[in-house]
């Protein structure tokens, strides 16, 4: 049982004209087994979150707290926070030359469990997830997300998700870019996770269509920084008919 | 952000362009001046086309005809059954003419060269070893002739080591049949300079293999030339380089296909780290009217780990005859840079394990290539050791 427990999170970013406020007290508990949404319009600091919990270097974090199983997040380095626990699926997942993708696989494994998998099982668990993701073998062979389509990049996100089993998994806007049958899979394979290890999942994202796939149980609108509706998944519901003009209006 | 787009305006300056679109030279490669004689060239100031990118200034005095400093040097060579060494007539080879002010300065320093022979059809077990080490920047003069008889098998290991100004000329004579290996590994300390010209001639159904390593020094450039004396000739060049801050590595290649039928391979990869590190790599290919059945490629790759690094990278391709089999050449750089390592270290990996997975991807495929089990162990173990890595994690499947 896992608790990651964000508190008063305060976030700036520097940009050209001085140093902006992007987070402005985010409060939010994601326990293992849980499925929250975080829907907000463009530019409101939903992937801002994500990476500040990753702890990217642009994102300065001013004020609150990150805390998972009671354990200070935001005083480990990037790694310690993956070695702890956490993942984040990228939206815009980076090139890295020359790494296979079966070599990245392995060394982050390693890492994560602080020791080698055992060969054997670890080429038969990599098949077989990349097999549900319905991802070519040739795929291990390439070198991590270079030439790959947007789906193979996402799916590629989803698969280390599968492989690497963190306590909770951030997936920042996982749905972009991707087309019905891609969505499905993907979202197939996060289920597949949330059954097999208890994940909790924070799910970030602009469009309900992916929450037909994973049922959320929480649902929190994020305008402006920070939390500012939630409730059950038939707020979701409620977005996809009304939009977020409502929220929107309130702040103006 | 694509990795190996030639966008990185630092590293392309110039880059990837098929011969004279930048500037005009000569009208040809093949127009290049070769003699023995010094005064035939100018003292460079840093714009001629060969040395536009070499920093002229703190090679003076390889530009200067000065005798060797034999008191602080030791060349140490092993050499198995089936190999003669002697000292011979610097002009005796007859394979490499001076092309540039600092061999043709090397060549006038140096009243003998040393010739390293292998037997006609000696299959060596054994590489032969040479060893050059100098100390307080030593003035060394070398003059190295390998001349591999036919239809012989070997392999030459030729490694620079200690500090020196060394301005050295080394011929390769492949004789018909012969497969030779030929490494030469500079691993000089961190004041040495180093400018040598090697040229090779491949007989008729012949291979070498000629390999550069530069690792070491901070002036180290390495002009290699590479033609045919018959049909059948094959010539893979295959180079490896590292650069810290303030390192120039300097890799200039010329195959020269005037027989038919030849075949040549270029394949160079280089890192760079730290401010100022700055590697060049100048590949030129001439495919002349009587050069049928050319088959051709170069490929240059660079990965600047760290800001401040300038990597320049210029294939040419010139090309006389339509009846080729292939010719074709590939330039890349591209940069180890935050958003890969926030990557890398959001899946759990830290940062030195990260810069180290990265590297040895990134060299795997040429180390392997190498095929000299002594040089690629010794060259991952230096990279790794550049990188400052610790124990690792997943390193089986590379190298």
């Amino acid at each position: 049982m896992a608790t990651l427990e964000i508190r008063g999170l305060t976030v700036t970013v520097d940009v050209e004209e001085g140093t902006k406020e992007i987070l402005r007290g985010v409060d939010l508990t994601v326990k293992s087994g849980e499925t929250h949404a975080i829907m907000g319009p463009n530019g409101s600091g939903k992937s801002t979150l994500a990476y500040s919990i990753a702890g990217h270097p642009k994102y300065t974090v001013t004020g609150g707290t990150v805390t998972l199983d009671g354990e200070d997040v935001l005083a480990m380095k990037v790694d310690e926070r993956a070695r702890a626990g956490l993942f984040l699926a990228m939206q815009y997942p980076v090139e890295v030359p020359g790494v296979t993708v079966s070599n990245f696989l392995r060394t982050a494994k390693t890492a994560i469990d602080g020791q080698a998998p055992k060969l054997r099982t670890w080429v038969k668990d990599v098949k077989a997830s990349m097999d549900a993701l319905r991802m070519d073998p040739a795929f291990a062979e390439r070198n991590v997300n270079e030439g790959f389509s947007g789906g193979e990049k996402k799916r590629h996100e989803i698969l280390q998700m599968e492989l690497l089993k963190p306590k909770v998994a951030i997936l920042d806007e996982t749905d972009s870019g991707l087309d019905v049958d891609a969505l499905r899979i993907v979202s197939e394979g996060v289920n597949r996770a949330k059954e097999g290890t208890d994940i909790g999942v924070l799910l970030i994202t602009h469009y309900t269509r992916i929450l037909r796939y994973i049922r959320p149980d929480f649902v929190h609108v994020f305008v402006d920084g920070k939390i500012v509706e939630e409730g059950g998944p038939e707020l979701a519901d409620r977005l996809e008919a009304e939009g977020y003009d409502r929220y929107l209006a309130t702040q103006a | 952000m694509s990795l190996l787009a030639q966008k990185t305006p630092e590293a392309t300056a110039g880059s990837h362009e098929d011969s004279a679109a930048a500037f005009v030279p000569d009208q040809s490669r093949a127009e290049r001046r070769t003699s023995y004689a010094v005064d035939d060239f100018a003292v460079p100031g840093g714009r001629e086309e060969e040395w536009r990118f070499t920093p002229v200034d703190r090679l003076a005095s390889l530009f200067q005809v000065a005798p060797t400093d034999t008191g602080k040097l030791t060349v140490d060579v092993q050499s198995p059954d089936g190999v003669t060494v002697s000292q011979v007539d610097p002009r005796s080879a007859g394979v490499l003419v001076p092309a540039d002010r600092a061999s043709v300065v090397a060549f006038a320093g140096e009243a003998q060269a040393t010739r390293v022979s292998i037997a006609a059809e000696a299959e060596l077990t054994e590489p032969v070893r040479i060893t050059v080490t100098a100390t307080d920047l030593a003035r060394v003069n070398g003059h190295l002739v390998v001349d591999a008889g036919h239809h012989s098998k070997a392999t030459v290991v030729l490694t620079h080591r200690g500090s020196a100004e060394c301005g050295a000329n080394v011929e390769i004579k492949v004789g018909d049949g012969a497969d030779l290996t030929f490494v030469t590994v500079q691993e000089w300390d961190d004041d040495a300079l180093h400018v040598t010209q090697n040229d090779a001639l491949i007989g008729r159904d012949a291979r070498l293999r000629h390999i550069a390593v530069t690792l070491g020094g901070e002036i180290v450039r390495v002009s290699t030339n590479a033609r045919y004396s018959g049909p059948g000739g094959s010539f893979e060049g295959l180079g490896v380089y590292f650069a810290d801050a303030g390192q120039h590595q300097e890799h200039r290649l010329f195959v020269d296909h005037e027989a038919p039928h030849c075949h040549s391979n270029v394949e160079y990869k280089g890192a760079l780290q730290g401010d100022t590190a700055h590697t060049v790599w100048v590949g030129d290919v001439l495919i002349r009217a009587s050069a049928e059945g050319t088959d051709t490629y170069e490929l240059n790759r660079n990965l600047v780990l760290t800001e401040g690094g300038r990597a320049d990278s210029i294939p040419n391709l010139e090309i006389e005859t339509g009846e080729i089999v292939g010719a074709g050449h590939a330039s890349a750089t591209g940069r180890f840079d935050d958003e890969q390592l926030f990557y890398l270290q959001a899946r759990g990996i830290p940062e030195d394990v990260a810069r180290r997975l990265v590297v040895r991807g990134f060299f795997a495929s040429i180390v392997a290539r190498i095929g000299v089990p002594e040089i690629s162990e010794h060259l991952m173990e230096v990279i790794d050791a550049e990188l400052g890595a610790v124990p690792g994690i997943a390193t089986e499947d590379v190298a």
